[in-house]
């Protein structure tokens, strides 16, 4: 890539004030660093990315007014968390996290281990349990 | 509390950064690219069982922590690195560093550091990252390879980002120079990173890695459409394209950082045929990006045509092949 073909397809993702380092080379065929607010294709795939997300979490936080699901499902999603790595912060397994996801299961859980979700969350307990109510 | 005198530097990636700033600070001038030559960091990996978030993983460069492991060894540096299991005593190990003048290379979690774009957050937990220093109101001063400027972070953060759970845990892992050598000749450096590159670029018995991994993804890209649908076709197009082009994972174009690493190579080593080489891989890093353009097209026009995926797996196997003449060239050359 030559330097003056680095791109610079600003975008909001960035919040304009960050720049990404690429190595070009110039009229005399030498490397040099170039600085890049961003690239169309990147900016494409990230968009895409952070849609699928949103989408997500919305289906997710209505089967949660729904009862089909737990409030920790939709916190879950809103942290991009997946079971596993929820697992890891509340110091479960994987198959518990899962389990904890059926409101049925998540009406029977003490309020300890609701704590720790909700710390997770940078939530209340209280919020946590009323969600989606 | 002291504050160490550190020339931040912004870097391309995250970890060729860290080996660059860290060792420049005690005297050995290195560049970026040069740091990823030495530690061999190119590399290509398509992961199909390695899931994120249902999408299948591909990879641009070599795993976390090969760059800085390697590069340190080739040139002689001694490291030391620790890991911990409690949060406390990591801080307090930072802590300790830094008064007594040394920064620190830190693994951390991208999603809990404050200073990044919210939009670049992602649970992505092998980003690295230096602090040299703390503020008078506390704050850890960090330089962040992939940032502009150097900057600050609090202490809660921080600690949430050496701590962050999911694959792979940073655990607090912190490293550091201990000593360094009294001079440094590149040629072995070199040519042992070399040599390591074409290996993993040629030679691994897994359809998986190197060039045959292009081709074998190229083909999965070509099926997309009928094998998954329309719309994870997309998706799992798009990863490909962040995972090339992103900051912290892929990144910047790894093809040019290592032709500009072949361009430096030649100059120390007074090789023209290596910066002859470095020519020819500029123009494969073309090929990669317009491989980017039209991805980003298809993805952006949702177009889930086979025709435009059947091109698409195409480009890639041009990629592909043009990575393997290169590289099967820069095996021959003679040290």
């Amino acid at each position: 890539m030559k330097q003056e073909e680095v791109p610079q397809d600003g975008n909001g993702l960035t919040g304009g004030k960050f720049s990404q380092l690429f190595y070009a080379v110039n009229k005399e065929g030498e490397y040099v660093q170039v600085s890049s607010i961003g690239w169309e294709p990147e900016n494409v795939a990230m968009a895409q990315a952070w849609d699928e997300i949103h989408q997500k979490t919305e289906a997710t936080l209505q089967a949660v007014k729904d009862g089909k699901l737990s409030p920790i499902a939709y916190f879950m999603e809103k942290e991009l968390m997946t079971p596993e790595i929820l697992a890891g912060y509340v110091g479960k397994f994987q198959w518990q996290v899962k389990r904890h996801l059926k409101p049925s299961v998540f009406k029977t859980l003490p309020d300890t281990l609701l704590q720790k979700y909700a710390a997770v969350f940078k939530i209340s307990v209280q919020e946590l349990k009323q969600f989606g109510r | 509390m002291s504050n160490i005198d550190f020339r931040h530097s912004q870097s391309a990636h995250c970890e060729s950064g860290v080996v660059s700033s860290l060792f420049r600070h005690h005297g050995l001038e290195i560049s970026e690219p040069m740091a990823f030559g030495i530690g061999a960091g190119i590399f290509f990996g398509h992961l199909p069982f390695v899931k994120v978030n249902g999408v299948p993983g591909t990879t641009y460069r070599i795993f976390p922590g090969a760059i800085f492991n390697k590069a340190s060894q080739r040139l002689g540096v001694t490291v030391r690195s620790e890991s911990f299991r409690n949060v406390e005593r990591a801080m307090e190990a930072l802590d300790e560093k830094i008064a007594q003048g040394t920064p620190v290379g830190l693994l951390s979690s991208v999603y809990y550091l404050p200073y990044f774009p919210p939009a670049y957050r992602f649970h992505f937990n092998a980003h690295n990252l230096v602090v040299y220093g703390k503020s008078e109101e506390g704050n850890y001063l960090v330089s962040d390879p992939i940032m502009d400027v150097a900057t600050e972070i609090d202490p809660e953060s921080l600690a949430q980002a050496r701590f962050a759970k999911g694959f792979p845990e940073p655990k607090g892992k912190m490293y550091y120079p201990v000593s360094m050598p009294d001079s440094v000749s590149w040629e072995t450096p070199i040519k042992q990173g070399i040599e390591q590159a074409c290996h993993y670029m040629l030679k691994i018995p897994v359809p998986l890695f190197g060039v045959k991994g292009m081709r074998f993804l190229a083909k999965r890209i070509q099926r997309y459409p009928e094998k998954v649908g329309e719309r994870k076709a997309g998706l799992f197009l798009g990863n490909v394209i962040r995972m090339q082009e992103e900051i912290g994972t892929g990144g910047a174009g790894f093809r040019f950082m290592y032709a500009a690493f072949l361009q430096e190579a030649a100059l120390k080593l007074n090789k023209p045929e290596l910066s002859r080489l470095g020519a020819e891989l500029t123009s494969v890093g073309d090929l990669w990006r317009n491989f980017a353009f039209q991805a980003g097209r298809v993805c952006k026009s949702r177009a889930g045509d086979t025709g435009s995926y059947q091109e698409l797996g195409e480009m890639m196997i041009q990629c592909s092949a043009a990575e393997e003449v290169l590289f099967r060239k820069l095996a021959q050359v003679k040290f």
